[in-house]
Order: C-alpha cells, then structure tokens, then sequence
C-alpha cells in the first residue's frame, strides 16, 4: 500500500516537472559578426525563415540545422514580449541539448527599417534584375531583390 | 683657440649630441606607436566581444558533436603584414614548424606576409595561396568570406585554423582549431541526429560556418597583435628614456672633462708667459 503511495506521488512529481520543462525556455544565441544580441539567454519561442519553410522553435525542439532566408526573426523573451529583426541571410542550428545558435550576416531592428528607403531600393533592385545579363549578375541582383521584398514587407 | 661651447667637435662621437639626439627621436616614435596601438587595442578588444559569441555559437556543431577528423589536412595561417609586436608572429610560425616536423603538412594558406616571410623556406613548397594587405584595418566579415572562399576551393579533410588567441592585455597563446571538412561530416552519424540535413543544405552551412569561425579567428589574432604591439612599444619608450637618461650624464661627464682641459691649457699657457 506505501509502495503505491510514493510510486503514484513520484509520477506525479515528474509529470509536473515534465509539464514545467515543456513551458520553460531554452538558451538563444543570436548574433551577427559585429553584435550578440543574445547570448546563451533564455527564452520562450523564436521563429525563424528558412529555406524549408517559415517555423517556430520551442524548448525541446528536434535538432535541425537550417539556412535562413531574408527574413524576420521573432522572439519570445522570458518575459514574455516579442522582438522582430530583420536578417540578411545565416544559418539556425538547434541541437539535442536544446541550445539554439541563429548567426546572421546582418541583422536590423524592424523597427529601424525606413520603408520608404526599402520601396525604393525594391524597385532599383527589380531593374538591375532585368538588366542583368550573365548568370552571376542574375544572382546577385535576385538576392537585393529578395531582401528588399523582405524589409518592404515588415516596414 | 676656438671656444667650443659643448658642441661635438673635439667630444668623442659615442658620447656626442647625435647619438642623443637620435636616441631621444626613436623614443618620440616608439611613445607615438604605443599610444596608436592602444588606441588600435582598445577598438578590437570592443569587436572581440561580438566576435566571440558569433564564433562560439558557428563551431557549436563541431563542439556539441564528435566529428572525427581527416588525416588530409590544410593548415590556414592567420597573421598579418605588420611587425613591432613582439612574438605574436614568431610565436605562430613556431606552432607550424613543430606541427610540420611531427607530421609533414603539405597544403597551408597563409593570411598576411609575416607568417609567409617566416615559413617561406622550410615550407614555401606547401603555399596554396597567400593572402596580404593585412593588419592596415580592421578585418571585415567579407574579408572573412574571401579566405573562407580559398580554403574551401581546395579538398581536404580538414581545415585547421592557427592563430593567436588573446587572453588578457598582457598575454596571448598560439592556437589550433580543426574544422571537420564537408565529407568528414556526412561520413559521421552524429550529424543525421539533426533535422532537414541533406547535401546541399549541409554544404551552404559548412560555407558560412567556416567563414565565421574564420571571421572570430583573425578578430582573435586582430586583439592579440594590437595588445603585444602596445607592449612592445611601451617597453621600446622605456628602454630609450633609460639610454637617454645613461647618455645625457655621460656627455656632461665629458663636456665637462673638455672645459676643464681648455681652462688647465689656458691657465699653465698664462703661466708660461709669466
């Protein structure tokens, strides 16, 4: 009869303690080469652009190693608000012990985009598309254009 | 007779006002030096520190995982153009040399031409490429790119990353990173641990990461320089007030000695004439 006692009050323990781990954080590095914005801190949920689609990462999450796209990356901080900045390009890789490093090229506040800035700067990048003759050209010209597209459409 | 007034004719050379003249210009420039590197110190100790954890995080794959690494190895060198700092490039070249005598390397790219001058002709044979017009400023992330590009133009197994590591303003070590190469990887499991890993995917990570732990690398080496060159400088300054300090009693030893010799010349002359 104890022994039913303390092996039903144990399951109870881990599954709170199992509960708990779900709805906690996981450490976030997200960084550019000239400023850590995150460094091994803890937060909630970070959704990422990545070439296999647009998805959120939470504590727990399978280790997946991702290219991102020009994009916006959301977080979730431990106190529950949400910063957005804008990337350039980088890699997200999420490992088994939880950790997640996002490493970007470039990376802005959402809010220090000028909009009109980046409508303008569209619209000369879609030029240079067309222009644009060898398959290198092409390419680089494809990629402003698919920033800019990015940063018009948070502005 | 001529009244010299202290100036060097008729003073041995040695001890004359050139020399310490010279000595107090050398420690004008070696005093200016010190002060621009640590200005230049301050500045890449600031860069360092988002350098380190963007360096740290790009290497988490490797560090987090049992890569083994491959026998065929290429040595990338990280130095730069300029002199005057101490043994920050001695010390690097000497980590090569003793690596290259317990096992033959035979494939290095060298970032800058102190580490080049010094591994010119034991291993000049093993240059695929060099890199200059380093050290002048600050490396950039796409300066990063460009050797990250090189490196990987070429097959190997794996890449191993010398460099000076900074640890405090007053000492710096010589290190050795090894990045697994894009088929060491796929030859391990441990990377089909992780989500979405297919070969194209893998190989676009591999390029960023290594132009980032390239970029953390020479952000280390940057720090290293600047700190053992405002060393260097400071100890240059000092040892020159020292001579300065040496040579100034000395030429007034003698100034004196060639006043006393005139005034003793003049006096038994006056004597005689008596």
């Amino acid at each position: 009869m104890a022994f039913r006692t303390i092996a039903v009050r144990t399951a109870a323990l881990c599954r709170r303690a199992m509960a708990t781990e779900a709805g906690s954080t996981f450490p976030l590095t997200f960084s550019s080469p000239t400023s850590a914005l995150f460094n091994e801190a803890a937060v909630k949920q970070v959704d990422i652009p990545s070439t296999t689609g647009h998805f959120g990462i939470l504590p727990n999450h399978v280790p997946t190693i991702a290219i991102l796209l020009p994009g916006v990356v959301s977080i979730t901080t431990e106190a529950g608000d949400i910063q957005k900045f804008f990337v350039s390009s980088g890699t997200a890789t999420i490992h088994a012990d939880s950790t997640v490093q996002i490493l970007a090229e470039e990376i802005c506040d959402v809010a220090d985009i000028d909009g009109n800035a980046a409508r303008a700067a569209l619209e000369a990048s879609k030029s240079k598309l067309a222009s644009a003759s060898s398959e290198a050209d092409k390419a680089a010209a494809q990629i402003e254009v698919d920033v800019y597209e990015g940063m018009v459409a948070v502005a | 007779k001529n009244h010299h007034r202290g100036r060097s004719s008729g003073i041995n050379a040695e001890y004359g006002e050139t020399r310490l003249k010279s000595v107090k210009n050398i420690r004008k420039i070696t005093s200016s030096m010190k002060m621009v590197s640590a200005a230049k110190y301050a500045r890449a100790e600031r860069a360092l520190k988002p350098a380190r954890v963007y360096g740290t995080g790009a290497e988490s794959l490797y560090t987090k995982n049992e890569f083994e690494s491959g026998e065929d190895k290429l040595i990338l060198a990280i130095s730069s153009d300029r002199g005057l700092c101490g043994g920050v490039h001695s010390g690097l070249g000497k980590a090569i040399k003793a690596a290259h005598a317990e096992k033959p390397i035979t494939k290095t790219i060298i970032v800058g031409d102190k580490a080049k001058a010094i591994l010119q002709r034991t291993m000049g044979d093993t240059f695929l490429a060099t890199f200059n017009n380093v050290g002048k400023k600050p490396a950039s992330f796409t300066d990063a790119i460009n050797v990250a590009e090189e490196v990987l133009s070429h097959e190997a197994d794996t890449v191993d990353i010398v460099y000076n590591k900074f640890i405090n303003v007053v000492s710096y070590d010589s290190t050795t990173k090894p990045i697994p190469g894009v088929a060491s990887i796929e030859a391990n499991d441990a990377i089909y641990n992780y989500d979405e890993v297919d070969s194209e995917v893998l190989k676009c990570y591999q390029e960023f990461t290594l132009a980032n732990i390239v970029y953390h690398s020479i952000r280390e080496q940057e720090c290293s320089e600047q700190s053992a060159r405002m060393n260097a400088m400071e100890n240059a300054t000092r040892n020159a007030g020292e001579m300065i300090d040496k040579l100034t009693l000395a030429y007034n030893r003698t100034r004196q000695a060639v006043i006393t010799r005139e005034l003793i010349e003049i006096i038994s002359g006056a004597n005689a004439l008596e």
